[in-house]
């Protein structure tokens, strides 16, 4: 599996906080190091936002890629709009990047209400098991491979706004210049790790239609200088509504495809138990699910400039004066816009795969033989969860040894157990951390 | 091969954490390899015993075998018993009371949902001591 987080060997510390926030416990700290297991993490980007070091960061392209290509079309993300102060006029952004190095832009808002118009008029899907999944954050889709396999059949197999964009884009700009498609370079401005991975490695198409992913903070940058000069002959570039516009935020999506009931659920602690909660069958009353990874949706994302909040209240202005300049019209594009190729570009071109990342093995008997002996292990552990094997838990630690990622003498415990013989009178108490330690030592008092 | 056994506690008069033992038996299942379709049904009767256990009987114990073929659920509670069973695997029968049924619970489908989902359901009660309702699932 491809990922866009990674981690500093130089900036890490050992300190174990990020393992233990790791909703698919994807990470170990080895050799005072941490280590990502590769098949596990989703990119999700939790990590890089509670690393106290910085050393674990979302890669994206940098800029210069785009003097790889002869023309260069931008798939700016709605997140990126809510990064601005003072923003009126969605055209300014996309004026702006055609200032500093683009040649088009396509606004990935539209394609979400392309998708949105593709939605409605196919209508209802008997076949698919209720309540359908939006397929709007690649992270949860990944999550949903490793965590919830059974859930698969419930996600609506459409590919992201962004794909369907650079899909859309990248025709237009070969009829537009005469170039051939692999002369074109289409980039998507992200908010997140996930989506720049999904630039990379798609998870409903076979091949990625993107050439790459710049950062809403790294155009951000760019952008500031030239957002000030520039005037009001601006080109009218923006092509979606308020619908689109409002995808950068939690609920966005259901909004857009019209949904009545509809559950949108945010921060991937919440989604994990909204996910356990679909799959017991408790969530019959609801027809769409539209779950994102970051808190508040998109706007959340590790990528971003301004806190998510801030860049929520803000969307939701453009949203608001957007529908005031235009009543009753809420989305630009329509199902009049989509054509032949649009509804064979927006469709998964592959079956989502289950993920084995977290079975402890092919073979069931071998898994539960395996099981067998965690447990056997895993009571003869502190259950102090206390992460300094490395491993986010003593369930996790246990597992890891039984599969020959870890040893038992990692267990700070067990070697205290064995050292016992050789301490001093107070035994391994003498040594320990207070946290650690069997009984209170003798208040000794300041100054000493 | 030896079964696995999973003993999960819950706690009665609390309906945010019911589910809990679901959801954990859910992971190990998963880990395990079991098909999705057995671990989802199991997932189903385990939730309506866990709500049952804490509506009627002030909490329980779960308990889960495992073995190659066949997962059994244990539902043991010592609470106040089932006076009527055929009448209580009715459709829509609850004897839950009405702030029960305020929050959304109680609508009388919880036995009816654990037969459905089930293999064999066998419930074992005497009044005043405590129910155990037992679920077998064949993994198929």
């Amino acid at each position: 599996m491809k990922h866009s987080v990674v981690l500093s060997h130089d900036r890490c510390r050992g300190c174990t906080t990020c393992i233990k926030t790791c909703p698919t416990e994807a990470i170990r700290v080895r050799r005072g190091k941490a280590t990502i297991l590769d098949d596990r993490c989703i990119d999700c980007g939790r990590c890089i936002q509670v690393c106290p070091h910085r050393a674990i960061r979302a890669v994206t392209d940098p800029m210069d890629r785009l003097r790889d290509f002869r023309y260069c079309v931008a798939i700016p993300e709605p997140a990126l709009y809510g990064q601005f102060h003072h923003l009126w006029n969605v055209d300014l952004v996309l004026n702006g990047l055609l200032k500093i190095g683009f040649d088009q832009v396509y606004e990935s808002a539209r394609a979400s209400e392309l998708l949105a118009a593709y939605i409605n008029k196919r209508g209802a899907q008997a076949d698919r098991p209720a309540p359908i999944i939006a397929s709007n954050c690649p992270a949860v889709l990944r999550l949903i491979r490793i965590r919830f396999p059974r859930l698969i059949g419930n996600i609506d197999p459409l590919v992201l706004p962004m794909e369907l964009g650079a899909s859309v884009a990248r025709r237009e700009a070969a009829e537009r210049t005469g170039l051939r498609p692999e002369e074109i370079g289409v980039f998507a401005i992200v908010p997140c790790a996930a989506k720049a991975t999904s630039c990379q490695q798609s998870e409903g198409l076979e091949e990625p239609v993107l050439d790459g992913a710049f950062s809403i903070r790294d155009v951000y940058m760019r952008l500031l200088p030239v957002l000030k000069e520039l005037g009001d002959d601006l080109l009218p570039l923006n092509r979606s509504g308020a619908a689109g516009l409002g995808t950068a935020v939690a609920s966005g999506e259901c909004h857009a495809r019209g949904s009545k009931r509809f559950l949108a659920v945010d921060g991937i602690d919440n989604v994990i138990q909204m996910l356990e909660e679909i799959e017991d069958g408790r969530q019959s009353d609801v027809d769409l699910i539209e779950l994102s990874s970051c808190t508040q949706g998109c706007v959340g994302g590790c990528l971003n400039v301004e806190n998510p909040y801030t860049a929520r209240m803000r969307i939701r202005r453009m949203m608001r004066d957007m529908l005031e300049a235009v009543p009753r019209r809420a989305a630009c594009a329509g199902a009049k816009d989509l054509s032949a190729d649009d509804e064979r570009d927006l469709r998964f071109d592959r079956t989502l795969e289950v993920s084995p990342a977290l079975l402890l093995d092919e073979d069931r008997a071998v898994a539960m033989q395996k099981h067998l002996k965690i447990e056997a292990l895993e009571g003869r552990l502190p259950g102090l969860h206390c992460g300094s094997c490395g491993a986010p838990n003593c369930h996790a630690f246990a597992e890891d040894v039984i599969q020959g990622r870890a040893s038992l003498d990692d267990c700070i415990f067990r070697v205290r157990e064995r050292m016992r013989g050789v301490a001093g009178p107070n035994g391994p108490d003498d040594y320990l951390p207070p946290p650690f330690r069997q009984q209170e030592k003798p208040d000794k008092g300041p100054g000493e | 091969m030896e079964p696995i056994k999973l003993v999960y506690p819950v706690d009665g008069g609390d309906f945010i954490e019911a589910g809990e033992a679901s959801s954990k038996m859910k992971m190990t299942l998963k880990k395990l390899g079991l098909p999705s379709d057995v671990i989802r049904k199991a997932a189903i009767c385990m939730y309506e015993g866990e709500i049952n256990m804490v509506i009627h009987a002030d909490g329980g114990q779960a308990e889960v075998e495992v073995t190659m073929d066949q997962i059994t659920l244990k539902m043991v509670d010592h609470g106040p018993g089932i006076p009527d069973v055929a009448k209580a695997m009715e459709e829509g029968f609850s004897t839950a009371g009405p702030d029960v049924r305020s929050l959304g619970f109680g609508a009388g489908m919880g036995l009816p949902n654990m037969k459905r989902y089930s293999d064999e359901l066998d419930i074992q009660t005497e009044l005043g001591k405590g129910t155990t309702v037992t679920m077998k699932l064949k993994i198929g």
